[in-house]
């Protein structure tokens, strides 16, 4: 346990190390998922309108 | 230029590539992660505030890289008018605030522990607060027109005006008097960084370019499927 409760104190620097990280965390976690969700909203838009288009086809 | 500049062709080229480069980057921040965070030694001066570096460094390089990527698809969009271009250059804009984002409040979790301040208005830390808004006033400035052509042209001019900025970062901290340290890997001899902090630091900054890569082709994607609803939209009012 002394390992790990040294490894989360980071030598005191504690408080600026891990926000650090858990800031990019945040970052690119959340520009990942933007962009994954919009990617998917539309992808399923347009196969709602192309299947729509098929439908009033037949 | 123009046979990768083909909507269908990137569709086709980013589909086969995407996979590769998510998985490698997600498994190079892994290991980059790994290696800052358990394999790196402390400072012997900065004691563990140094692991901060392998944030910092990596998003302050992508920060001007993806403004770089961003001000060429904008000469191109302006010289070739190729919507492919614009489509790049607006998909860059976010990630590209991002990675500035991430590399100015790193910079200030660093600073006030070994500079004593979290803020300096000195040329570095000013001009990279600059690019940052350079990337706020393009997107703001690409939304601001009814017609998408029109802001998407006054958006390549800004980005380009923009780049005389990126000199100014890199040479600022030779220039000027700064709290900034100069560059301790991209100089003249050679890396003065040693080894053991080098390689986390190339490893992270690797596996941040390929999640830029990734992110960018993500969302050119989503613009081109939203140009093709456009189209269809606009058909189905035709007929």
């Amino acid at each position: 346990m002394q390992g790990i409760d040294a490894f989360l104190a980071m030598g005191g620097y504690a408080q600026f190390v891990w926000p650090a990280y858990g800031l990019a965390l945040i970052v690119l976690g959340g520009l990942t998922v933007e962009s994954l969700s919009a990617y998917r909203r539309r992808q399923r838009e347009l196969d709602l309108l192309q299947g729509g288009r098929q439908e009033a086809r037949r | 230029m123009h046979r990768f500049a083909n909507p269908a062709r990137f569709m086709r080229l980013s589909a086969a590539l995407l996979p590769w480069c998510a998985v490698a980057s997600a498994l190079l921040i892994g290991i980059g992660l790994y290696l800052a965070l358990f394999v790196a030694p402390p400072d012997y001066q900065q004691g563990e505030a140094v692991r901060i570096m392998f944030i910092h460094v990596p998003a302050a390089w992508m920060a001007s890289f993806v403004y770089a990527v961003m001000a060429l698809a904008s000469a191109i969009a302006l010289i070739w008018r190729h919507p492919l271009a614009d489509i790049a250059a607006q998909s860059a804009a976010p990630l590209g605030a991002g990675f500035t984002l991430l590399c100015l409040v790193t910079g200030s979790l660093w600073g006030e522990p070994m500079w004593g301040t979290w803020w300096v208005w000195d040329a570095r830390l000013t001009s990279v607060l600059v690019l940052f808004f350079l990337y706020l006033g393009y997107i703001a400035l690409v939304n601001a027109f009814d017609e998408p052509v029109r802001g998407a042209r006054a958006g390549a001019i800004l980005a380009l005006v923009g780049v005389v900025n990126l000199p100014i970062i890199k040479f600022s901290v030779d220039w000027w008097n700064t709290l900034h340290q100069p560059a301790s890997v991209f100089r003249m001899g050679g890396p003065t960084i040693d080894a053991s902090m080098l390689w986390p630091l190339l490893i992270m900054a690797l596996g941040f370019t390929l999640l830029f890569v990734t992110l960018l082709m993500i969302r050119m994607r989503t613009a081109l499927i939203a140009a093709k609803i456009r189209a269809l939209r606009v058909a189905e009012i035709e007929f």
